[in-house]
C-alpha cells in the first residue's frame, strides 16, 4: 500500500502547494467548509476511530466533541514538540508534508469553531518549523487560512511557536503554559484543555501525526479508515525505528502489524546480532524481550506483556546491550527533564539516578537494587503527571527481565557492601 | 441550603458547600489531611502530593443512571485508580474518602521520605524549628531513618537575599509555591517565579529592587519550612522562646490584627523585646495578612531615642524633672482664660487617650479649642451616620455589589483595604475608581474616572446625580456606565480620601457620597449590611479621635458643641498672631511636620511625646508617653471597629501612658482622681459616647471559631501567631442601621485654586518619618522626595528624569528629584515623599544646578 501520511516519500515535492494541491491537497477542507457542519466532521472523525498519536491514545473525535459549543475563543494547539526518545516522525511530516498537518489543523478549527492555531515546535526543530512556515504562507496566500476562508465566514490564523528545549513541555498543559510565556510545568487535571486550556479557554491539543489523519479520514469516509489496521486500533501509524537495526529510520504502517515484522522491514538486526530487547515507546513505556515480539502494534497489544505502544517510537537493542547501562541513560534523561513540580518526581528521579549510577559503576548492593525498586515504586502512581510513570518505566522492566545483570554488577563489587554500609551510618 | 454537599470521609459524614475540596472539608471534622502546597487562602495546584487519599464515587447504572447498591444495599463505589490528591478535588454528593488506609500512610510515609532527601535537616539552626509543617508532619508521617546516602544529597546556597527584607534558603525549599502563588494570586505582585526545573528548581526574584512588594513578609508565614525568613527575625530566636501577645497595628485604619512575638534578650539587658510582628488571624479585618509596613516598622517603640524622663525649660535649656514638678507645673500654666489655652492630638493615641485628651480641656479647662494636629480628612460625622454598617465584611462582597474608592490609593494608604477590594473585584463586585491620576487599583476597575485636578466634587457630584436615575442608555460615557452600575448594585460599599484635596472639599466630598449612599432605588445602601461609607483616615485611630470628641465643633459621640472652638488652622494662625497664650500637644509634631512654623507668641507650650521631635525641642515642657507596644488600649478602624491590643514590652523609661499623663493634669485642674487602668477610662468611654455602649475590655476581646482553620491544632497552618485568642474587636452600629437619615446638605466649596501646572501630594507607603525612620530593615525602601511628571510637562518646563529640583511645600522649599513618567497626569505634578499639604498647589519647579544642591 501506498504511503497515507508519508506521501512525499512517493510523490516528490510535496511540500509545495500546488504538487499537494495536484495531489489532492486541500480537497478535504473544502469539503468541510462547504459540505459539512463542523459538528458533521467531528462525527466523521469520530466513527473513524481515529486515536491520538501522541501516546496517550485517547479517541480524536471524542476530544473534539468535548469542546462547549456557543461563542467565545478556542484554540487548536498541534503538539511538534516530539521530544521522547527515538521519535523523530513529527519533524519528518512537518518538514516534507506539512500542508497535509495544515489542512488536518484547519478542518479541527472549522469543527469546533476555533479562529486561531498554534504550532509548538520543539525548539531544535529548526528546519522543520521553517518548512512549516513556508507551507503556512502559501496557505494564507491560496486562502486556506486568513479571512473568510473559501468564501465562508470561518476566519483562522495560524502561529508556529518554538519551546526551548524542554521534554515536559510535550505534555498538553505544560504545553500550554508554555506558550503563555509561563514556566513549562503541567497542571493537575481537572481542569482538561478542552475546558479550560489556552489563556483558559477550551483547547484542543493535538499531535502532529494525529491531524495528518484527519484529511485522509474527510475524503475517503470513516469506513474506509476502519477498514484500515485492527477493529479496535484503526488506521494508519509511522513508527520510529532506531537502535541497532539495520536501516532506522521512520516506516508507515497499518496498525496490527507485529513487532517482530517491524524489525524485519527495519532490515533485521545490525550486523546480524541477536536481538535482546526493545523499547516500544521510547524511553518511556516498558522494555519488552523476545516473547513479546510477536504482540501486535495496536493500542491494546503490549498490555499482556506490561508495556505499551505509546508514540511508537520503537528502540531496539541487542545482545551487546547492557540492560543496566540502557536504564541509566533512560532514567538520566527523565531526571534531566523531570520539571520538578511534583515530589515524587523531582525527587525520586535524582534519587534513583544516583542509586542506578552507583550500581553501574559497581559500587551498589543488592540492597541498592531493591531501593531502586522500592523508590520506584513509590513514584508510580502518585505524580502529578505522567512523567513520573515513564521515568520508572525502563528501570522497574529492566530489573524484571534481567535480573541477572543487575545481580552481576553488585556482586562485582566485593567491597560494595562495606562501602555502602559506611556511607549508610553517616546518613 | 441546596448548595450542600454530603459526603463520608472515615465514615464520617460531612455537609459542605458545593465546590470545597476534600482536604478543607475533612478539615471541618477535624480530619487533618496532611498537606504542604495547599493553603486555604491559594487555588489549588496539587503539586507536592501530600495529601494523597483514596476516592470512592458512586457508581450508576449507565443507562437509567441510578445508583447501583451491593448485595447488602450499600452504594457501589468506584475508587478509581489509585491516589488521588485531596487537596484539588472538589467534593461530590455520595462521595466517600479513605484517608488512614494503608496505601494512604504508605503514600505520606514516601512523599516525605522524598522531601527529606534534599532537606538540609538543620532544624536546630531554623527560625521555623518549632513551629515547622515539615517538621510536625515529619514526626507524624515519616520514618524516622533515611534510606538516602548521606553523600548524595544537594548542597545548595543557604543565603540567599531575594530582596532587602526577604533570604531564600535554597536547601530548605521544597517547592511548594505557596509563596510564588500568594505574591500571584493574592496580592497581583508577581515579583517572584521559579527558575529552572527538576532539582535544580529555585525561587528568584525578578524585580529592582529585588523582591519588590509590600506585602513580601506574608511568604514568610505561609512556607511551611525555613526557607524564607525576613531580614528582620533570620537568626534572631527559636519559636518556643517567644511570647505571643495580641495586638493591633499602628500604621493605617485598617487596623490589621498582629502578634507580637516577644522573648526576653541578653542583648538587650534582659528586656523584652519584640522580636517579629505576624498577622493574627481576623477574617473580618485582615484575613490572615499584614502588610510589610505593619510587619517591619516597630522598631520605634524599643529605639534608644525615646524620651525617659519629663523634661522642663530652664535656662533657655530643656533639663530632666520629675513627674511631680512637671505635671503641677503644666497644670498651673494651662489654667488661664479658656479661650487662650487650645489643644492638638496625634491620630495616633489610643481612644482612651483622645477621651482623656477632650475630658482634660472640656471638663477641665472648659476649653473647646481641640482637634488633630493634623486635619486632613473630613466625614467623621458623615460616617457616624451612613457609614459601613455593623456585621459588614468585605470578603462577602463579589457579583451584583459594588465599590466606589474616591480620591485614594488605597495601595499606599491602607494597603490591606486595597487587597480586598481587589479581591472584592476579582470575585466579580464592580469596581468604581475615582482620582485625578491613575493608582494601582485602576487595573481591576470597571471604570477608572480620572478628572482634572480641581474637578473632584463636580465629577462626583455628577456621578451621584447621575445614579439616582436610570440612565439614557443611549448616552455613554464611562461616567454614565459608573452611575449606572452602582445604580445596579446590590451592596455598595464607597471609600473616600483627600489625594489632592482641601479639607473642605472633603467634608463636601463625604456628604456628597453620603447622599449617594442615601438614595432609593428600590433599597437604600445607608444602614444595610456590607453597604456604607468608609474613610481612608491618614492615621490608625483617626475614627477613634472623631468618636471620642477631638474636634473643637463635636463633643464624644458626635454630640455638637454649642459653640465650636478653634480648629486646627486657626490655632496655627492664632499661635503666630498671638491670640493663644498655651497650647497643648500630644501624639503630633506640627513643626516637623511642617504646619507650624515655630512657637509664634504662645507663652507656654507642652509636648507629649515619644520622641524629642521638631516641636519638643521648642517646649516649655516635655511629658514621655508611652508607645502602644509597652501599654494596653484600643483603636478604631476605619470601619469602626473597636479594637484591643495589649502590653508587649515594659515601659521605656518612666514613661507613662498618655491617658493617664492627662488624666493626672485633669486631678490637678479638679478633675478628680484618674483612672488607674486603661480598662476603666474606656468604661467612661463606654458610658459617655453612646456608640460604644456595651463595649468593655471583656466583650472586646471575645473569640469565635474562625473558618480557614489556620494556627489551630493543626500540624500544617500553624505557628504560635495566627490563633486569635484575644479578640476580634467590635464594629458599632451607625445611625442609618436604627433610623432614617436625612440627606445631607452640601457646602458649596471655593477652592480658590490658581491656574497653571499643578501638584498635588500623594501617599506611600514608607514615607519617611519619625516611624519609619527607626526602622533599619526597612531604610533602603523608605521613599525618597520625588516628583513624577508627564513627558509633555517634563519637556516643557525642560527638566529630565533624575534632575533636582525645588518645590515649595507648605512655605518651604523641598527639593525633589524628577522622575518623568506618563502615568502622570498631564498639568500635574505627583510629588511624594516630602509633608503633606492639603489639596493642590501650582507647581513652581525650580531646577537646581548640582552646585547648589543640598548635601542630603
Ligand atoms: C511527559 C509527557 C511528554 C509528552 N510529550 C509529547 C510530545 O512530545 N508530543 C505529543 O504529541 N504528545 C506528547 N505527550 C502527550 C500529550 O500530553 C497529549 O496527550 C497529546 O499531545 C494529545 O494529542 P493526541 O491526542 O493527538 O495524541 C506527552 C505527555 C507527557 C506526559
Ligand atoms: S511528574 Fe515530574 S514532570 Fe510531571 S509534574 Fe511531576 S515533577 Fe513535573
Ligand atoms: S520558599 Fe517556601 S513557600 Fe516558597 S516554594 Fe519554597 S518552601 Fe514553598
Ligand atoms: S494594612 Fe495598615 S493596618 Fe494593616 S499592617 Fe499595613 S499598615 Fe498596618
Ligand atoms: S498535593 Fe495536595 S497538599 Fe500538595
Amino acid at each position: 500500500m501506498a504511503n497515507l501520511l508519508l506521501r512525499h516519500r512517493d510523490i516528490p515535492d510535496l511540500h509545495k502547494i500546488d504538487v499537494y494541491r495536484k495531489h489532492g491537497g486541500y480537497e478535504a477542507l473544502h469539503k468541510a467548509i462547504t459540505e459539512m457542519t463542523p459538528q458533521g466532521v467531528i462525527d466523521v472523525v469520530r466513527s473513524s476511530g481515529l486515536r491520538g498519536r501522541g501516546g496517550a491514545g485517547f479517541p480524536t473525535g471524542v476530544k473534539w466533541s468535548f469542546i462547549p459549543k456557543g461563542p467565545g475563543e478556542k484554540y487548536v494547539v498541534i503538539n511538534t514538540d516530539e521530544s521522547e526518545t527515538g521519535t523523530f516522525k513529527d519533524r519528518e511530516l512537518s518538514e516534507k508534508n506539512p500542508h497535509q498537518v495544515i489542512e488536518g489543523a484547519i478542518i479541527a478549527a472549522y469543527s469546533i469553531g476555533a479562529k486561531t492555531i498554534y504550532n509548538y515546535f520543539r525548539g531544535e526543530f529548526m528546519d522543520a518549523g521553517y518548512a512549516m512556515e513556508e507551507a503556512i504562507r502559501e496557505a494564507y496566500a491560496a486562502g486556506f487560512l486568513g479571512k473568510n476562508i473559501l468564501g465562508s465566514d470561518f476566519s483562522c490564523d495560524f502561529y508556529c511557536h518554538y519551546g526551548a528545549g524542554a521534554y515536559i513541555c510535550g505534555e498538553e498543559t505544560a504545553l500550554i503554559n508554555s506558550l503563555q510565556g509561563e514556566l513549562g510545568q503541567p497542571w493537575s487535571k481537572p481542569p482538561f484543555p478542552a475546558v479550560e486550556g489556552l489563556y483558559r479557554r477550551p483547547t484542543v491539543v493535538n499531535n502532529t501525526e494525529t491531524l495528518a489523519n484527519v484529511p485522509l479520514i474527510l475524503v475517503n469516509g470513516a469506513d474506509w479508515y476502519m477498514s484500515l489496521g485492527t477493529d479496535k486500533s484503526p488506521g494508519v501509524k509511522i513508527v520510529c525505528m532506531s537502535g541497532h537495526v539495520e536501516k532506522p529510520g521512520n516506516y508507515e504502517v497499518e496498525l496490527g502489524v507485529t513487532y517482530r515484522e517491524l524489525l524485519a522491514m527495519a532490515g533485521g538486526m545490525r550486523d546480524g546480532k541477536k536481538f535482546k530487547a526493545l523499547l516500544p515507546s521510547g524511553g518511556s513505556g516498558p522494555v519488552i524481550t523476545e516473547k513479546a515480539l510477536d504482540a501486535p502494534l495496536t493500542y491494546e497489544g503490549l498490555t499482556p506483556h506490561g508495556s505499551v505502544m505509546g508514540s511508537a517510537s520503537v528502540i531496539v537493542m541487542d545482545e551487546t546491550t547492557d540492560m543496566v547501562w540502557a536504564a541509566l541513560k533512560m532514567l538520566h534523561f527523565f531526571k534531566h527533564e523531570s520539571c520538578g513540580k511534583c515530589t515524587p518526581c523531582r525527587e525520586g528521579t535524582f534519587w534513583m539516578e544516583k542509586l542506578l549510577h552507583r550500581i553501574y559503576e559497581g559500587h551498589g548492593t543488592p540492597q541498592d537494587v531493591q531501593t531502586l525498586e522500592s523508590v520506584a515504586n513509590q513514584i508510580g502512581g502518585r505524580t502529578l503527571c505522567a512523567l513520573g510513570d515513564f521515568a520508572i518505566n525502563p528501570v522497574l522492566s529492566t530489573i524484571k527481565h534481567f535480573p541477572e545483570e543487575y545481580r552481576a554488577k553488585v556482586q562485582g563489587s566485593a567491597n560494595g557492601q562495606v562501602k555502602a554500609a559506611a556511607r549508610t551510618a553517616v546518613a | 441550603m441546596s448548595d450542600l454537599i454530603t459526603l463520608t470521609i472515615d465514615g464520617v459524614e460531612v455537609s459542605v458547600a458545593k465546590g470545597t475540596r476534600i482536604a478543607d472539608a475533612a478539615k471541618r471534622i477535624g480530619n487533618d489531611i496532611p498537606v504542604f502546597c495547599h493553603h486555604p487562602k491559594l487555588e489549588p495546584v496539587g503539586m507536592c502530593r501530600m495529601c494523597l487519599v483514596e476516592v470512592g464515587l458512586p457508581v450508576r447504572d449507565r443507562a437509567t443512571g441510578a445508583l447501583l447498591t451491593n448485595a447488602d444495599g450499600s452504594p457501589q463505589l468506584n475508587f478509581g485508580r489509585g491516589l488521588q490528591t485531596a487537596c484539588t478535588i472538589q467534593v461530590s454528593e455520595g462521595m466517600v474518602v479513605r484517608t488512614a488506609t494503608e496505601p494512604v500512610l504508605e503514600a505520606r510515609k514516601s512523599v516525605i521520605e522524598f522531601l527529606l532527601t534534599s532537606h538540609p535537616l538543620d532544624c536546630p539552626i531554623c527560625d521555623k524549628g518549632g513551629e515547622c509543617p515539615l517538621q510536625n508532619l515529619t514526626m507524624a508521617h515519616g520514618v524516622g531513618q533515611s534510606r538516602m546516602h548521606f553523600g548524595d544529597k544537594l548542597k545548595l546556597d543557604k543565603h540567599v537575599p531575594l530582596g532587602d527584607l526577604i533570604y531564600l534558603d535554597r536547601e530548605r525549599c521544597i517547592q511548594c509555591a505557596r509563596c510564588i502563588r500568594f505574591q500571584e494570586e493574592v496580592v497581583d505582585d508577581p515579583v517572584i517565579r521559579f527558575h529552572n526545573r527538576g532539582r535544580s528548581l529555585e525561587i528568584v526574584t525578578l524585580s529592582d529592587p529585588g523582591f519588590d512588594s509590600v506585602w513580601s513578609g506574608n511568604t514568610t508565614d505561609i512556607c511551611p519550612v525555613g526557607a524564607l525568613t525576613t531580614a528582620d527575625f533570620r537568626f534572631g530566636a527559636r519559636p518556643w522562646e517567644l511570647t505571643p501577645v495580641a495586638s493591633i497595628c499602628p500604621h493605617c485604619p485598617v487596623g490589621c490584627n498582629t502578634t507580637m512575638s516577644t522573648r526576653r534578650e541578653a542583648m538587650a539587658n534582659g528586656r523584652t523585646v519584640i522580636k517579629r510582628i505576624m498577622p493574627r488571624q481576623n477574617e473580618a479585618v485582615n484575613e490572615i495578612w499584614i502588610c510589610d509596613k505593619g510587619r517591619f516598622v516597630h522598631h520605634f517603640a524599643d529605639h534608644a531615642n525615646r524620651l525617659t524622663q519629663p523634661l522642663i525649660r530652664q535656662n533657655g535649656k530643656l533639663v530632666e524633672t520629675s513627674w511631680g514638678e512637671a505635671l503641677d507645673f503644666v497644670a498651673g500654666k494651662l489654667q488661664i482664660d479658656a479661650h487662650m489655652v487650645a489643644g492638638l492630638a496625634g491620630a495616633r493615641l489610643s481612644n482612651e487617650d483622645l477621651f482623656a485628651f477632650q475630658r482634660l480641656f472640656r471638663d477641665g479647662l472648659k476649653s473647646q479649642n481641640i482637634d488633630l494636629a493634623k486635619r486632613r480628612l473630613a466625614g467623621g460625622d458623615v460616617a457616624a451616620q451612613v457609614g459601613l454598617s455593623s456585621g459588614s465584611n468585605l470578603k462577602d462582597l463579589g457579583k451584583g455589589d459594588a465599590i466606589l474608592v474616591v480620591a485614594s490609593d488605597l495601595h499606599d494608604e491602607a494597603p490591606v483595604w486595597w487587597l480586598r477590594v481587589k479581591q472584592a473585584a476579582e470575585r466579580g463586585a464592580t469596581l468604581v475608581v475615582a482620582n485625578a491620576r491613575a493608582t494601582r487599583l485602576d487595573a481591576f476597575a470597571a471604570f477608572s474616572l480620572h478628572y482634572e485636578a480641581g474637578q473632584a466634587l463636580a465629577t462626583v457630584n455628577q456621578l451621584v446625580s447621575m445614579a439616582k436615575v436610570e440612565t439614557d442608555t443611549a448616552v455613554t460615557n464611562d461616567i454614565v456606565s459608573a452611575a449606572e452600575a452602582l445604580f445596579k448594585a446590590e451592596n455598595l460599599v464607597i471609600f473616600y480620601g483627600s489625594e489632592g484635596l482641601a479639607y473642605d472639599e472633603t467634608d463636601a466630598l463625604a456628604k456628597l457620597l453620603g447622599n449617594l449612599l442615601l438614595i432609593e432605588n428600590g433599597h437604600k445602601h445607608a444602614g444595610r449590611v456590607n453597604n456604607g461609607l468608609v474613610p481612608v483616615w491618614p492615621h490608625n485611630n483617626t475614627q477613634g479621635a472623631w468618636d471620642m470628641g477631638v474636634h473643637p465643633a463635636y463633643a464624644p459621640g458626635y454630640k455638637p458643641v454649642k459653640e465650636a472652638g478653634l480648629d486646627a488652622t486657626a490655632v496655627y494662625a492664632a499661635v503666630a498672631n498671638g491670640d493663644l497664650k498655651a497650647l497643648y500637644i500630644a501624639g503630633a509634631d506640627p513643626v516637623g511636620d511642617g504646619l507650624m512654623p515655630d512657637r509664634g507668641k504662645l507663652d507656654f507650650l507642652v509636648v507629649q511625646e515619644l520622641f524629642l521631635t521638631d516641636t519638643a525641642v521648642l517646649a516649655d515642657v516635655v511629658l514621655p508617653a508611652q508607645s502602644w507596644a509597652e501599654r494596653e488600649g484600643t483603636f478604631t478602624t476605619g470601619e469602626r471597629r473597636v479594637q484591643r491590643y495589649y502590653p508587649a514590652i515594659p515601659v521605656v523609661g518612666q514613661s507613662r501612658p498618655d491617658w493617664q499623663i492627662l488624666a493626672q493634669i485633669g486631678e490637678r485642674v479638679g478633675l478628680g482622681k484618674p483612672a488607674f487602668a486603661a480598662s476603666l477610662t474606656f468604661k467612661d468611654v463606654a458610658r459617655i459616647v453612646p456608640q460604644y455602649k456595651g463595649m468593655d475590655y471583656r466583650t472586646l476581646a471575645q473569640v469565635e471559631k474562625q473558618w480557614p482553620d489556620v494556627g489551630g491544632e493543626d500540624l500544617y497552618y500553624g505557628g504560635n501567631a495566627y490563633e486569635n485568642r484575644s479578640g476580634l474587636g467590635q464594629q458599632w452600629p451607625v445611625t442609618a442601621e436604627k433610623s432614617a437619615v436625612a440627606h445631607f446638605d452640601v457646602p458649596t466649596v471655593k477652592t480658590g485654586r490658581k491656574d497653571g501646572l499643578q501638584m498635588m501630594w500623594t501617599a506611600v507607603l514608607y514615607a519617611p518619618g519619625t516611624l519609619v525612620d527607626c526602622s533599619d530593615v526597612i531604610a533602603p525602601r523608605k521613599a525618597q522626595p520625588v516628583a513624577a511628571l508627564h513627558g509633555t510637562d517634563a519637556a516643557r518646563l525642560a527638566v529630565a528624569d533624575g534632575d533636582w529640583v525645588e518645590v515649595m511645600v507648605n512655605g518651604t522649599a523641598v527639593q525633589v528629584t524628577v522622575r518623568v513618567d506618563d502615568r502622570a497626569p498631564v498639568g500635574l505634578v505627583l510629588v511624594a515623599g516630602v509633608p503633606w499639604w492639603p489639596g493642590t498647589a501650582v507647581a513652581d519647579l525650580k531646577k537646581i544646578v548640582a552646585a547648589a544642591l543640598a548635601v542630603n
